[in-house]
């Protein structure tokens, strides 16, 4: 499998509908928090909501190879937004691919047209890179499960109608772990306050808390025990898709700092005849151009079911991020001061680029994951 | 309900435009893409086609890369396709263009309904949709800013500068839509696949019966003699304020007759 051969057309169309829906607004929303839930819908009605999902249910079908190059073109506008429909698409797989097919035609019809929201509920205060030593549980009762915990940094809590949550059903470690689907209106199901940020505004982050939520035992995604597979499995994807969303965020910052200093005077012409200029561009350039080959790579391996996928994933998670997080920041240092003003709009993407480094797995769980495959000799 | 959408391939009117020597417009050293008031045609088919049953055809006339157009409108989710390609037809005016377009609804079949634009992008002269009306002896409506199917005719609401009309026809009938009407969609992933699995048929003038002394630039009606590029916009005027900016404002106004 690799991108499909209409790749250049579904691209065209996202960067269209990001041009004209998103990029417009990009800088209010961030300014006001805003979640854009209507602008969601209509990237729903495109197959945004579902992009690797079967077509049974509502999804478009597409590869991991379509799903980098989509996600590159939505955050050219706003890597924010683009980010939370990497999130939304990524819990929608997981019950696309590890649910039953009762469970499937339950939920993803409403999720892949994103009428309906989704949220992936691994973190908690206390188990962030250690995600194994979740402390969340789910007790079996007589119709089902009971939970009962608090996950952290929830993206688009209080907002999403489903929320994939990792809780404990059996012991200690990665063993224990199972994966439930939490509708928004079940009971003791609550929010904490929107965070405040430096970046990422326009979409919300908050605490999830289950205080004794009851799920009907069909809520249940794959075995009991498999929870924890099953999260790192959509992580695996989402990892490559937060990289894709830095690399549309850094290069449309690219892209502004090249037109800016064109126009820029100083020192008798344009800005841009300095040749040290010129030699930082050229730089980012390579970065850009580095991580967009390495996204493509990795996709395909992914869509391949490759070995040493996972690994791959998080090799290139962590370049990806890190090198066009450098590319943004050099596109705001070109700006000069106005790069320092949020009206430039380069500031944002810089704000919004710098926790693709934290999250999905910081960068330095990239270098964790990808060393144990190495020490075990897999790559 | 069958639906045919007239639909026009133009230069991208965000790049650079040009003549060629013969003073018609140069559709060869440009981008192109679908007439941008024409989506809101095709919208409007969707919504009825989509309310009801039926089939919507798009139909263009012009050269190769027109089949661009007939593409857009199909991923959009137009059924069929049809273009008209002829070499004859280079530089026809209006009158021929609309000989062709009649020509070729007559074949594609009684439509119930055949929907324009409110004016090409290019052109902008907003006269194909009345000579077509005329051509097929039906009912012209045009401008229409809301459309409505009623039983056996149609509703629309023109808006004019200082009234607003309802107006109503028997069916089948000529609407040309404003970009009023509604909000044209994006493709979706699904339409642009499905896309190419539709039908489209390229006609020639002799398959329509159109003698190519009737159209092209050597029969056209009218002639372009000369072509002047637009003066760049001048600077505008800069008021300081010393106290009495607004009365320069308003003696600027009144000089150029704004109030
Ligand atoms: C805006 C935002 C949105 C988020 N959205 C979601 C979401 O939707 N769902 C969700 O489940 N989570 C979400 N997260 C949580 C995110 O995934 C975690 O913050 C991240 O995994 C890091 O966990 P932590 O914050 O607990 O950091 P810690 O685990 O406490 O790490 C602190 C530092 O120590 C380093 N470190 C930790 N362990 C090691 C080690 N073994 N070797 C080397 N270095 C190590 C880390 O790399 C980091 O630099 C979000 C976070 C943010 C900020």
């Amino acid at each position: 499998m690799a991108a499909s051969e209409d790749i250049a057309e579904l691209s065209a169309m996202v960067r269209q509908f990001a041009d004209d829906q998103i990029a417009p607004h990009a800088g209010q929303w961030d300014r006001d928090k805003h979640f854009p839930v209507d602008v969601l819908k209509a990237a729903g009605e495109l197959g945004l909501g579902g992009i690797w999902v079967a077509e049974d249910v509502g999804g478009s079908g597409l590869t991991r190879a379509d799903g980098v190059r989509i996600f590159e073109q939505l955050a050219t506008a706003c890597p924010t937004v683009a980010a939370y429909i990497s999130i939304h698409n990524m819990a929608t797989s997981m019950i696309d691919t590890a649910g039953t097919q009762e469970q499937r035609e339950r939920w993803i019809p409403g999720l892949a047209s994103m009428g309906q929201l989704a949220s992936y509920c691994l973190t908690e205060a206390g188990a962030g890179s250690d995600a194994a030593a979740l402390r969340t549980t789910a007790r079996a009762v007589d119709d089902g499960y009971m939970l009962d915990g608090a996950k952290q940094f929830i993206s688009g809590a209080g907002t999403s109608a489903v929320y994939v949550v990792m809780a404990r059903t059996g012991g200690s470690g990665a063993k224990g772990v199972s994966a439930f689907v939490v509708p928004a209106d079940a009971e003791g199901l609550s929010f904490g306050a929107n965070e405040a940020k430096m970046g990422w505004n326009a979409q919300p982050t908050r605490e999830v808390v289950l205080d004794g939520v009851h799920v009907p035992a069909d809520h249940l995604l794959g075995e009991e025990g498999q929870g924890f597979a099953i999260a790192m499995r959509g992580l695996d994807g989402g990892r490559l898709n937060i990289a894709a969303c830095s690399l549309g965020g850094a290069q449309a910052a690219f892209d502004a700092a090249l037109a800016h200093l064109r126009t820029r005077e100083a020192f008798g012409g344009p800005l841009i005849e300095q040749q040290s200029l010129q030699f930082a561009l050229a730089d980012m350039a390579t970065k850009l151009h580095a991580s967009r080959l390495m996204l493509h790579d990795a996709a395909d391996a992914l869509d391949a079911g490759a070995p040493g996928a996972s690994a791959t994933c998080a090799m290139t998670k962590r370049f990806v991020t890190d090198s066009c997080f450098e590319v943004a920041n050099s596109a705001l240092q070109l700006f000069g001061g106005y790069g320092y003003l949020w009206e430039y709009g380069v500031e944002k993407i810089v704000r919004d680029l710098r926790v693709h480094q934290i999250l999905e797995g910081t960068n330095e769980i990239m270098q964790v994951v990808l060393a144990r495959s190495l020490v075990k000799g897999r790559r | 309900m069958n639906i045919v959408v007239c639909v026009k391939y133009v230069p991208d009117a965000q790049s650079e435009r040009a003549f060629t020597e013969d003073n018609t417009t140069d559709r060869e050293g440009v981008d192109g893409l679908l007439s941008e008031l024409d989506e809101y045609a095709i919208e409007e088919a969707l919504k009825i086609a989509e309310a009801g049953e039926g089939e919507v055809t798009v139909l263009t006339v012009g050269p190769d890369d027109a089949a661009e157009a007939v593409k857009k409108a199909l991923q959009m989710g137009a059924d069929k396709g049809v273009h008209i390609l002829d070499e004859a037809i280079a530089g026809s005016d209006a009158p021929a263009t609309s000989l062709v377009l009649a020509e070729a609804i007559k074949k594609i079949g009684s439509p119930d309904l055949v929907l324009t634009g409110m004016a090409s992008t290019d052109g902008t002269m907003s006269v194909v949709p009345a000579m077509l009306a005329e051509r097929l002896g039906l009912p012209q409506v045009t401008f229409a800013s809301e459309l409505t199917v009623e039983g056996e005719g149609v509703k629309i609401r023109r808006d004019g500068d200082s009234s607003t009309e309802t107006i109503e026809s028997s069916l089948p009938a000529l609407v040309s839509v404003t970009d009023q009407i509604n909000e044209p969609r994006y493709p979706s992933f699904k339409g642009i696949m499905a896309a190419k699995k539709k039908p489209v048929e390229t006609w020639g003038l002799s398959d329509l019966g159109v003698d190519a002394g009737q159209v092209g630039q050597a029969n056209a009606w009218t002639a372009v003699l000369e072509t002047t590029k637009r003066p760049p916009r001048e600077q505008g005027e800069v008021v300081a304020d010393e106290g009495d900016g607004g009365t320069k404002l308003a003696e600027f106004l009144a000089a150029q007759k704004f109030v």
